[in-house]
Formats: C-alpha cells, structure tokens, sequence
C-alpha cells in the first residue's frame, strides 16, 4: 500500500505540473507581451550572470589584469571612448560591463540565498503555527505581528548592526554574505509565515489529515510530506515578489555601506562607488550599474505579478 | 469604544515592552558596555567597581526594569562613538527628519490623491497610462536610485537644485531648526522629499484608483446620477469622500514607515537628521544610538497605529456597531 502511493505520487505531481505548463499558465504568458518581455529580460540577466566568468570581457577582480592607465574612459560610443570598454572604465580602470556582471552575480546570488532562507524559515514556522495551534501558534504570529509593523530595511540594518558588534569588525568581513543573507530572510520570513499558517488551518482539518494521523504518522512526517505540498502555490509566488525585494534591498543595505565589500562588490556597492563621481562629470560609473539594477528589478517584479494574478482562480 | 480604546492601549504597551526587550538585550549583551566606557590603561578593580556603580552586577530582571525605567525619561546613556548624551544627539536630528517626513507626506497625498482620481475616472486615456507607468517605476525603484537619478538630472545636468544638506536653516525656541523659512532651505527640500514620498505617491494613487473603480460602481452614485448631480459633485462630494477611509488608515501607517525610510534618503542626500545618525551609528556598532532610535522608532509607530485605529472608528460607523456587543 505505502509503496504503491510512493510510487504513484511523484508520478502524478509531474503530470500535473505538465498540465499546468502546457495550459493556463503558459497561456497568460503568451497573452501579455509585456510578461514575455519581462521574461526574456530575467533570463538574459540571470544567465549573463550565472556566466560572467566567460562572456565578460576582463575579469575585474585579476590585479595583474587592471591598468591604472585605463581609468575613466568613458563609454565607447563618446570622443575619448576605447572599444575594449563598450560601458566605460571606473576609478581603478575595471572594464563597467565586466563589473556590471560579475556584480550581477554577486546581487542575485544574495537575492536568492536570501529568498530560500526567508522561505524555508517562514513555511516551517507557518506549518508549525498552524499545525500545532494554540500557545505555539500565538507566539509565532505575535513575533510576526510585532516584526510586521517595522518595514524590512530598518529590521536589516538593526541585525547587520548586531552581527557587526558580536562579531568584531575583521572577522564580520569574512562573515558578511552570511550575515546579509541572514538579515535580508530574517526581515521577510513574516509574509511566508501568514500564507502557510492560514492554509495549514484548512488543510488539518481535511480527511487526508485525519487519515495520516489514523495510520500513525508522526506530526513532523504529516507536515512536511502531506500538508506542505498542498500549501505551496502561494509560497512560489511570494517569492517571486520577494526575490525582486530582496535584490533591491541587498542593494540598498550595500548602497548603505554596510552590504556587500569592496572586494566582491554587488550592483548596490558599484552604485555607492560610482555616486562619488557623479559631480566630477564620470556619470556612467553609477548610472550603468543603477540602469541595470532597475531592468533587473522591473523585470522580476513584472513576472511576479503576472504570476499572481495567473495563479490567483478569483481574477480568471 | 472606551472598551476597544483599553484594549487597544494595552496592545500598543505589549508591542512596545518586547521592542525594550530586545533594545535592552542588544545593549545589554553585544559588546561589554565596560569596555566602550573605559580607557585601555584602566584597572581591572576600576572595572569591577564601575560594574558595581552602573548596576551590572544586579539581576537581569532589575537591570531591564531599571532600562525601562531610563527610557521612559528618554535617558539612553552616552554614545560609543560621539561621546555625548545620547538624548541630546537624537534630539538635534529630530527636526530634519520630521520636515523632510512631513513634507514627503504631504507630497504624496496632494500629488496621489488627484492622480488616483483621475485613472480612476479616465481609465484608459494616454494620460492615465503615463500615470500608471510612473507608479510602476515608482514601486519597484529602490529608493536610492531614484534619489541618485534626481540627483543626476537637476543638480548635475541642468544645475537648478542642490542636491545635499538642508541649506540655511533659522532656530526656532530651544532646540528646533526649520528649513522652511529660507530659500536655500526650500530649494533644499525639494529632491528629497520627492525622493522619499514617490513610494507612498504611487501607493496612494493605486489606491485611490482602486476604490474609485470600486464605489462607482455601487447603486448611490447610480442614484446620484439619477438625481441630476453634476459630474462634480458625485466624483468628488460622493465617490472620493467614500474612499478616503482606506486612504486615511494606509497614509497613516506608511507615516510610520516613511520616517523609517528616511535612513536611505538622508544618506543619498547628506541630510543631517535622525536617519543618518542611525546609519553611523550602525557602521560604528554604536550600539546605545542603535537601541535608542529603534525604541522611538517603535513609539512613533504605535503611536501612528493607535491613532490610526481610533480615527478609522471614529470615520466608520459600520465597525463601531460591528465591534459593540449587540
């Protein structure tokens, strides 16, 4: 019997997954030019990113690489431009499309790190608070409550604050993805944790439920195998928006100064460096960097949307 | 109402006291305020007896009541790094934030309000899609973007707009320093109020466009129309008096956030208030500047809230009847 469902399961999630693909889903995205749009403009990003090492130019972070000589050129297609830069050179002579690639890198992988983090400590906290209910459940959601009333920017700093104190200011630069990526899910947690919480609720109640616990399945088996996968379409969605929020908020924690260093910088540290040139008339070393966060947010957002209103039944 | 009021103001010191909790434990346990006080050359017996004096010794339990007890006259010690009274620092920076915020908001209300009415009525003219393009940009713009862009096309490019500091300011009584009676401090305003209130701006005017789609489609503006009013009167005497309720409570709330959004916009900006003060002190692990502005930051907002609960009841009588026992 166990096997049987074993085998069976897998098995008719995938065609269902096919099914959603090949109707609804797709259809909506064939049906909005700008979601197509969007689309294409996420996956030539994320994938220029993903394989900066090989399509940029030069590799920013390789000293030998680097002329002093080339600082400040500016873009190719102005009088004193050099075709080896097609954006322009910084203040070190780094080639901006090389940094404006590998920073890319370094945004998104901190978006998504940070995404899953906030994720999977929001659903599990939401499975719990729904599941177990009662004292459990109202101390989680009055955490969530009293963490929901300060916007997520100010929760970052404050946790980036502490870990800076605790872990004194040489060893915090070998810890600061971890500790950014542990702000920016540590402040975003709260909306998975809601979502999951309310369905749990109307899930526990259903036979499916019953019947697993009648058959002697431990709760931690119930919650993870049984009730999660039937609470999760919302959760996709929410991260979706949420990647495009964390994006911007890692930059901004980085604009800041206290994000990502100056030896690995993401799109936020390049658009800090470049603000100090914006008056001496080298405009392009902050205005490519902020050009591409923008895209790279607009076009995240745009399909994070499009997703929730195709996935949400009362708008079809 | 008395009831809901109670019961209310017993939340907000709920939410308040873990908000001190968790100040007091930062204060308390990230670094050794010993250490930050004291010189290198101090003896280990000067230490243990300024220990002794500042109550360090006594039980978690007296040291977070006596912290309590020190916020509540807004006494926060001195900073790590300024050397100064805490109090004092946050005071000096109040004023800035306060006319940048206040300005802001009034930025996004006269600006949202109209825009959301107008997409609302005319849903599909060229101007309303320019309208919603821009509150597209709006939110998913990080703020600091926007505030360098601004930065870009009026200070640097055209030169019409300073683009850091609050220019001339005049003192008013004690402690307040306002911008707004000189003209360097005018001009000074303009970027960065608009920087800090596109959000809200594009927030309210979705908003507003929302629920205007809403009402007029309800039977009394049908009935209005029937009765003979003018256009006029029911767009604005009927349908946007009934979307106001919504707009107050979330314009209310977003106050809150918009002086915690200030951080950013300050530091883009140069803008010597509270914002800025806060970042340093971040970056320098100051920790009882940290703990004192997370704490007011926490009371302004359940202060906002407060207020704005008792102002939603007060507008809406349908939740004052719902909300009595019947």
């Amino acid at each position: 019997m166990s096997e049987q469902t074993l085998t069976q399961v897998p098995a008719r999630r995938s065609s269902r997954l096919k099914n959603a693909l090949d109707s609804d889903l797709i259809y909506s995205l064939r049906k909005s030019p700008l979601t197509m749009v969007a689309a294409v403009v996420t996956l030539v990003l994320v994938l220029s990113a993903v394989f900066a090492p090989w399509i940029a130019p030069q590799n920013p972070y390789d000293p030998s690489s680097l002329s002093i000589m080339d600082s400040f050129y500016p873009p190719a297609w102005e009088a004193d431009g050099d075709p080896r830069f097609l954006l322009g050179t910084d203040d070190q002579g780094r080639g901006l499309l090389s940094t404006i690639l590998y920073g890319m890198r370094t945004s998104l992988a901190v978006g998504f790190a940070s995404v899953i983090f906030a994720m999977v400590l929001g659903v599990t906290l939401g499975l719990v608070a729904g599941y177990f209910g009662g004292k459990t459940d109202s101390i989680i959601m009055r955490i969530a409550d009293v963490q929901l009333t300060f916007p997520a920017i100010l929760i970052a700093l404050l946790i980036d604050g502490v870990a800076r104190g605790l872990a004194g200011s040489h060893a915090y630069d070998e810890i600061v993805f971890g500790v950014l990526i542990l702000s920016i899910g540590l402040s975003f947690w709260v909306q998975y944790a809601r979502t999951v919480r309310g369905s749990v609720i109307v899930e526990a109640n259903k036979e499916y439920v019953l019947a697993a616990r009648l058959i002697g399945l431990g709760p931690i088996t119930i919650m993870f195998r049984h009730v999660l996968p039937n609470v999760l379409g919302p959760v996709l969605v929410i991260a979706t928006i949420n990647l495009a929020l964390a994006i911007i908020t890692e930059a901004t924690l980085s604009f800041l100064g206290v994000g990502a260093p100056l030896t690995q910088p993401s799109l936020g540290t390049l658009i800090r460096v470049g603000n100090d040139f914006l008056f001496s008339g080298e405009w392009w070393i902050t205005i490519f960097p902020g050009v591409t966060l923008a895209v790279l947010a607009l076009a995240v957002n745009l399909l994070g949307d499009w997703l929730r209103d195709a996935l949400n039944p009362k708008l079809r | 109402m008395l009831a809901f009021t109670i019961r209310r103001l017993f939340q907000a010191a709920g939410v308040l006291l873990v908000v001190a909790l968790f100040s007091f434990v930062m204060f308390r346990f990230v670094g050794d305020p010993i250490n930050q006080m004291v010189g290198v050359d101090t003896s280990p017996a000067e230490r243990a007896q300024l220990r002794q004096d500042l109550g360090l010794n006594d039980q978690i339990i007296v040291q977070f009541a006596r912290f309590v007890g020190n916020a509540v006259q807004f006494n926060f010690g001195i900073s790590y790094q300024m050397k100064q009274p805490v109090a004092q620092l946050i005071a000096s920076r109040f004023p800035a934030t306060a006319e940048l915020s206040l300005v802001s908001a009034l930025f996004a209300l006269l600006i949202g309000v109209p825009m959301g009415v107008y997409t609302g009525l005319y849903r599909d003219t060229l101007l309303s899609r320019l309208f919603m393009a821009i509150s597209l940009a709006g939110i998913s713009l990080p703020t600091f973007l926007i505030g360098i862009l601004l930065i870009f096309v009026f200070s640097v490019h055209l030169g019409w707009l300073p683009s850091f500091g609050r220019g001339d300011t005049v003192q008013i009584g004690g402690f307040w320093t306002t911008g707004f009676l000189t003209k360097s401090g005018l001009l000074s305003l303009i970027l960065p109020s608009i920087t800090l209130g596109l959000f809200q701006m594009t927030l309210i005017m979705r908003l507003v466009r929302g629920e205007m789609l809403e009402v007029l489609r309800t039977d009394f503006i049908k009935f209005a129309r029937a009765r003979g009013l003018s256009r006029r009167a029911i767009n604005f005497g009927h349908a946007l008096k009934n979307t106001l309720i919504p707009v107050i409570t979330i314009t209310g709330l977003q106050l809150g956030s918009i002086i915690a959004f200030a951080i950013i916009t300050e530091t883009v900006f140069q803008w010597p208030g509270m914002g800025l003060l806060f970042l340093q002190a971040v970056q320098n692990v100051d920790i009882p500047i940290m703990a004192a502005y997370l704490l007011l930051i926490a009371f302004l907002f359940t202060v906002i809230n407060f207020i704005v609960d008792l102002l939603y009841v007060a507008v809406d009588p349908r939740i004052r009847l719902g909300g009595s026992p019947a």
